[in-house]
């Protein structure tokens, strides 16, 4: 991203006031969209997020004193209801229920929207890094897999950044970049924008910079149907959410290309990365 | 890892908490027994969480099913390096009671701030299961550790489910306040129970 001095800046004159709403958090007591800045905010506070995990643990305790006996029918109800159920696949979602937020995460992966970049490990796998690694390498692959938690890498996100991830209906889709990068749009069709957020992503040589684009379903516009690609913004160096310039509209997919310092009006090297959006 | 023995077999015949984590990978896998095994260590926290949110009865089960099936259908995003199962289960428990009160809220009548202090203090029930009986004499110290203004403010969220801005708003402190008790009241609750990580 641009400016890690500014945004490291602008991360601590708020690290205070962010800091203190881990109680809070916790408690379920903060309402959404401060609920929102505090998960970014932990994305970047190591010392908050360990704190959270404490927390929750603290709470849970709470919520033990108070253990209720349930009747035993209920149970039976529960054993024959998830006969039903389908159980969700590892590494969907992320799991940032697995935090101390809890809930239904507000951005949900789009199952099929677009190539995963996730999805390669099996639990099995990740169960047997767990005991190896200490669970560092889990970590940092659920946190890759993790299109919120990748856009919570981001110094400093803008309002509107987490306006479109706080979304009630921002949808996200992942895919492979080059090399080990990998990028996630997220859609809030009902603001109308766009955050795309690349994790990953080798720096380029001096005089070439990443360039987003909205690909618009061609109506005969640009002549001869096919996709037609709007600029969307330039992305500098590695990881971060970035808000992508303009209005999603129609546009049905986005993509990234590699152009010269500036950007250009059409692209003019071969996309790196092309993915539709979720609808 | 949460401890040594979760490899083995189970060290204790009832499920206790240290196999709580093994038993949810089993879950994800789509293990139905070791699925009853966490139904029978967690329903009954579960239920009273709930309960002490939602109050009333009947929701109360609906919710802590709804829990239940819900940890069935979302085993695969436990991660034991972030916690332990029953502190993953019991916050999806406290999100969905606080939901459901939140959106009650929304839809009626928001409930009269009167009505809402007269049920203060919150910790009051009384455990119906000897693990939560134990827990009580535990907790119920620690929170006579707390300041009188912490143990309001956390009990009013935890177990009333109320948002900092209300819970500001029914003990009329400034938002910044409540949410410096909200932290440093969970902070000397852990330290009193001696939760690590």
């Amino acid at each position: 991203m641009t400016g890690a001095g500014a945004g490291a800046d602008h991360a601590l004159g708020a690290a205070h006031s962010a800091h203190t709403a881990t109680g809070a958090y916790v408690l379920h007591a903060l309402p959404p969209p401060e609920r929102a800045l505090f998960e970014e905010h932990m994305a970047l506070c190591e010392a908050c997020a360990v704190e959270v995990r404490e927390l929750a643990e603290t709470a849970a305790r709470l919520g033990t004193a108070v253990a209720a006996r349930p009747a035993p029918g209920l149970k039976t109800e529960v054993l024959r209801r998830i006969e039903t159920v389908r159980q969700e696949p590892p590494s969907v979602d992320g799991g940032r229920a697995a935090d101390a937020g809890g809930g239904a995460p507000r951005v949900r992966r789009r199952r099929g929207a677009a190539v995963r970049g996730a999805g390669r490990w099996s639990l099995a796998a990740c169960l047997a890094a767990a005991a190896g690694l200490g669970g560092v390498a889990v970590w940092q692959q659920q946190e890759a897999e993790d299109a919120r938690s990748a856009a919570r890498e981001a110094e400093r996100s803008s309002a509107e950044v987490t306006a479109v991830l706080a979304a009630p209906d921002a949808k996200a889709a992942s895919g492979r970049l080059s090399g080990d990068a990998t990028g996630t749009v997220v859609v809030s069709r009902e603001r109308d924008r766009a955050v795309f957020v690349a994790a990953g992503l080798p720096e380029l040589p001096e005089g070439r910079v990443y360039q987003l684009w909205f690909a618009d379903e061609g109506d005969g516009a640009g002549g001869g149907g096919g996709e037609e690609m709007r600029p969307a913004g330039l992305l500098d160096g590695d990881g971060g959410a970035v808000l992508m310039d303009g209005r999603v509209a129609d546009a049905s997919g986005m993509g990234v290309t590699v152009e010269p310092t500036g950007g250009s009006a059409r692209p003019t090297t071969k996309p790196i990365a092309a993915m539709k959006l979720p609808a | 890892m949460r401890s040594t023995d979760v490899a083995g077999v189970p060290a204790s015949p009832e499920p206790g908490e240290s196999t709580a984590e093994e038993l949810l990978s089993r879950v994800a896998r789509g293990d139905r027994e070791a699925f009853s095994d966490v139904y029978d260590a967690l329903s009954g926290p579960v239920l009273g969480l709930v309960r002490s949110v939602v109050r009333d009865p009947a929701q109360s089960e609906e919710v802590m099913q709804d829990v239940m099936v819900e940890v069935w259908r979302t085993a695969a995003r436990f991660r034991p390096e972030r916690g332990s199962a029953r502190s993953w289960v019991l916050t999806l428990a406290h999100r969905r009671a606080v939901d459901r009160v939140r959106s009650a809220q929304a839809a009626a009548e928001r409930e009269q701030k009167a009505a809402l202090l007269a049920r203060t203090p919150a910790f009051d029930e009384v455990s119906e299961q000897v693990e939560g009986r134990l827990e009580r004499v535990q907790v119920r110290r620690c929170l006579r550790m707390l300041t009188e203004l912490q143990r309001e403010a956390v009990t009013l969220a935890y177990y009333r489910g109320l948002t900092y801005r209300e819970v500001a708003g029914l003990l009329s402190l400034p938002l910044g306040t409540v949410k410096t008790r909200l932290r440093d009241g969970l902070i000397r609750l852990r330290d009193c129970l001696g939760v690590g990580t």
